[in-house]
């Protein structure tokens, strides 16, 4: 009885401990931000139900000058080193766009770059800062039916959420940005490291692989003259960050960095938990293992405990 | 030379060049520990459990982890968490056992000083457990290092400031220690070699120590009786074992040590599997980088006490407390003047003390870690007083304390 009350008190005092170091503390030194769940309730929703091919001519007609949609057989206009020197960053290919993004939002961005992303106080026409992306003012008929349309063609031709792997995930809404440096294994297979123009392919000759990275150190310097700094290598992130941050620094980057020059991703909720799973793939790859090694060793050290209590009693019979 | 007869058996033959059964019975069977003891005595098992776990977790983690500014962090979480099989179980054990090592040692310091174990002939076993403190300090800050994440850059930065000693400005002293002007190669190395070679050294001399500290005093028990521990083991082999105050430490005392330690090991691996973050921050898994400051710098929990009395003053005031801090534990048994050796609730005042000295020791903690602004500095500050204040008081407060 009297052992029992010193764990209680032990036990008390450990726990008390705990929750100041590690709930309390944090709370204190991290603001709390809920997530919205990537409902993006600032940006009204769709009105219009898009046409997907009156969709394909608009996307012809306005986007593929600078973007690429190889799902189409449209090849980027140009490669992503001179693409990041004239635009900032390389503006993305389409194919994925239209599962990967929230609708509403591809159809906000669409009508207003700057504001959908959240970089208005960085892109600002007064002062003569445009986006480099060029709004679409519309082809002469309905603004909304024709953002609704182009938004529909991009759904259309984009793979289903069942198909979208998590690394297509990541390489859509990130991985123009940010680079991994971890290789991965994912199903069987080993994948290469990720750079801001490409997984890095392996190379039989110096030369080539050299003039791969003088490839990927342009694109970073214009990358670092866009953001104005090198966004950062997500290969540790699920450990740095955790999933929580993460998804809520996805959602608005703005909630924890005011100014920040990242942009709103606008990514829709299930392609979020699919750039999670990737970061996970890469930053935390033996979860699985943990958590079936965890088990067993779990129940050996239980039956352990037993059989240690059930000795003490029988060495103990006798001295009491 | 001694005589020695040919063998009956692989036990007789080794009996008689190394007295196996006399060691065994010295150290095993006839080493007597009083029967009046509760689970808090089995914590020094726990601990040479915990420090057994860290030794083999760190010898695996040592076949892979790269000393060098450029590779330490990716061999760390990239190739041992990652590319070698089961890498990420050794290190996840290491780092959880570093720091429940941790608890484990505030639990069995406190256990000594409720009950009175540092004195009355028992001061030599607080004194080289106090070392066994400082060297656990020692090997858990440049382990530390070794990762070479944000905490650990920016962590080894802070600490060895410290060396500069404020108005002193011994700036020279703190690049000796670091072998260049901030953390950089060469300091890695010198923490990867303490780390691995010059402290664990010094850990298993000390822990000789503090066991041959016990021998002669013997262990303390739950009311600090004066036990005679040969009558009572002569009662104990002529089969009075009921009725002897006396135990064998193999098997009777070690059977309630592995029961403890089946029971601790079950809160240990549930922590390896499901919850390392709290022994793992996740600010280290940020490469080290020189020219980014971390929002929050503080030190894994156990050292949050010290920090915290080092933190509320001025820098000249602050490291004479933190200095006071570091060392006035030492000197405990020479502080308590009452020559009562019986638990702390029998001990008048001294009972306030002790309970004040560990919700002290707690707030501080918790105040170390959370940033110095607003309340938090006042209550710090308050904590610090009070942790130099009850050591002040501790020798007038027992020199008036009846003879119990």
């Amino acid at each position: 009885m009297k052992e029992l009350l010193i764990l209680a008190v032990v036990t008390f005092f450990t726990l008390v401990t705990y929750y100041l170091v590690e709930p309390f503390a944090h709370s204190q030194m991290h603001k709390h931000i809920e997530s919205e769940g990537f409902a993006y309730k600032d940006i009204p929703a769709l009105t219009k139900k898009g046409d997907a091919t009156r969709g394909a001519d608009l996307v012809a007609a306005n986007c593929t000058g600078c973007h690429g949609i190889e799902k189409a057989g449209m090849p980027a206009p140009m490669d992503p080193v001179s693409a990041a020197q004239s635009f900032g960053v390389n503006p993305p290919d389409l194919s994925n766009a239209g599962t990967v993004f929230d609708a509403k939002f591809l159809a906000a961005l669409i009508k207003d770059p700057a504001k959908a992303l959240m970089v208005e106080h960085k892109f600002d026409p007064a002062k003569g800062k445009m986006h480099p992306m060029v709004p679409f003012y519309g082809a002469g008929g309905d603004l909304d039916q024709e953002v609704a349309d182009m938004v529909a063609y991009l759904q259309s031709i984009a793979p289903k959420q069942e198909e979208l792997t998590p690394a297509m995930a990541f390489e859509t809404a990130c991985g123009r940005c940010h680079a991994i440096h971890y290789p991965y294994n994912k199903d069987g297979k080993l994948h290469a490291a990720w750079t801001q123009i490409g997984e890095k392919p392996a190379f039989k000759k110096k030369q080539d692989e050299l003039a791969f990275e003088q490839k990927v150190l342009d694109y970073q310097d214009a990358l670092k003259k866009y953001m104005g700094t090198l966004p950062p290598d997500l290969s540790m992130y699920i450990r740095s960050r955790g999933e929580h941050y993460i998804k809520t620094f996805v959602e608005n980057p703005q909630n924890y960095l005011k100014g920040t020059a990242m942009p709103r991703v606008g990514v829709s909720a299930e392609s979020a938990e699919k750039v999670i799973e990737h970061l996970e793939d890469v930053g935390d790859s033996k979860r699985h293992e943990r958590e079936s090694v965890g088990r067993y060793v779990m129940i050996y050290i239980i039956i352990f405990a037993i059989f240690a209590i059930l000795w003490k009693k029988e060495v103990w019979r006798d001295l009491h | 030379m001694a005589h020695f007869t040919k063998a009956k058996s692989l036990h007789d033959w080794l009996n008689q060049r190394l007295a196996i059964d006399t060691l065994r019975r010295v150290l095993a069977t006839e080493y007597w520990i009083p029967k009046n003891i509760n689970f808090l005595w089995a914590m020094g098992m726990v601990l040479a459990i915990t420090f057994g776990l860290l030794l083999v977790s760190g010898i695996f983690l040592l076949m892979y982890y790269q000393p060098n500014v450029d590779l330490a962090f990716d061999s760390v979480n990239y190739t041992i968490m990652q590319e070698v099989g089961y890498g990420w179980l050794w290190r996840h054990i290491h780092g959880v056992a570093a720091s429940v090592v941790f608890l484990i040692i505030y639990i069995h310091m406190f256990t000594g000083i409720y009950y009175g174990s540092y004195k009355n002939g028992r001061e030599m076993i607080w004194i080289s457990g106090m070392l066994l403190f400082v060297a656990f300090s020692a090997e858990a800050f440049s382990g530390y290092m070794l990762p070479w994440g944000q905490m650990s850059y920016w962590a080894g930065m802070v600490i060895t400031n410290l060396f500069a000693g404020g108005s002193l400005h011994a700036d020279g002293l703190v690049e000796w220690i670091r072998g260049d002007y901030v953390p950089g190669q060469a300091f890695l190395n010198r923490f990867f070699m303490l780390h691995v070679l010059l402290i664990p050294l010094a850990i298993l001399g000390l822990i000789g120590l503090h066991f041959g500290a016990l021998r002669i005093p013997h262990v303390n028990n739950q009311d600090g009786e004066e036990i005679d521990f040969d009558a009572e083991a002569k009662k104990y082999l002529s089969g009075d074992k009921a009725g002897s105050k006396v135990i064998r430490f193999v098997n009777d005392f070690l059977a309630k040590d592995m029961m403890v330690v089946g029971i601790f090991l079950i809160l240990f691996f549930y922590l390896v599997f499901y919850h390392y973050d709290f022994a793992m921050d996740p600010v280290n898994f940020d490469p080290a980088d020189g020219l980014k400051t971390p929002a929050h710098i503080y030190p894994e929990w156990y050292f949050l006490w010290s920090y915290e009395i080092l933190r509320p003053f001025s820098t000249d005031v602050g490291l004479i407390a933190f200095a006071f801090a570091q060392v006035i534990f030492f000197a405990l048994p020479f502080l308590d003047k009452s020559p009562n050796a019986v638990p702390a609730s029998r001990r008048g005042l001294f009972k306030v003390w002790f309970w004040l000295m560990l919700i002290d020791m707690i707030i501080l903690t918790a105040m170390g870690k959370v940033p110095p602004e607003g309340v938090f500095s006042t209550i710090g500050l308050y904590a610090a007083l009070t942790f130099i204040g009850l050591w002040i008081a501790l020798p007038i407060i027992t020199k008036f304390e009846k003879k119990a």
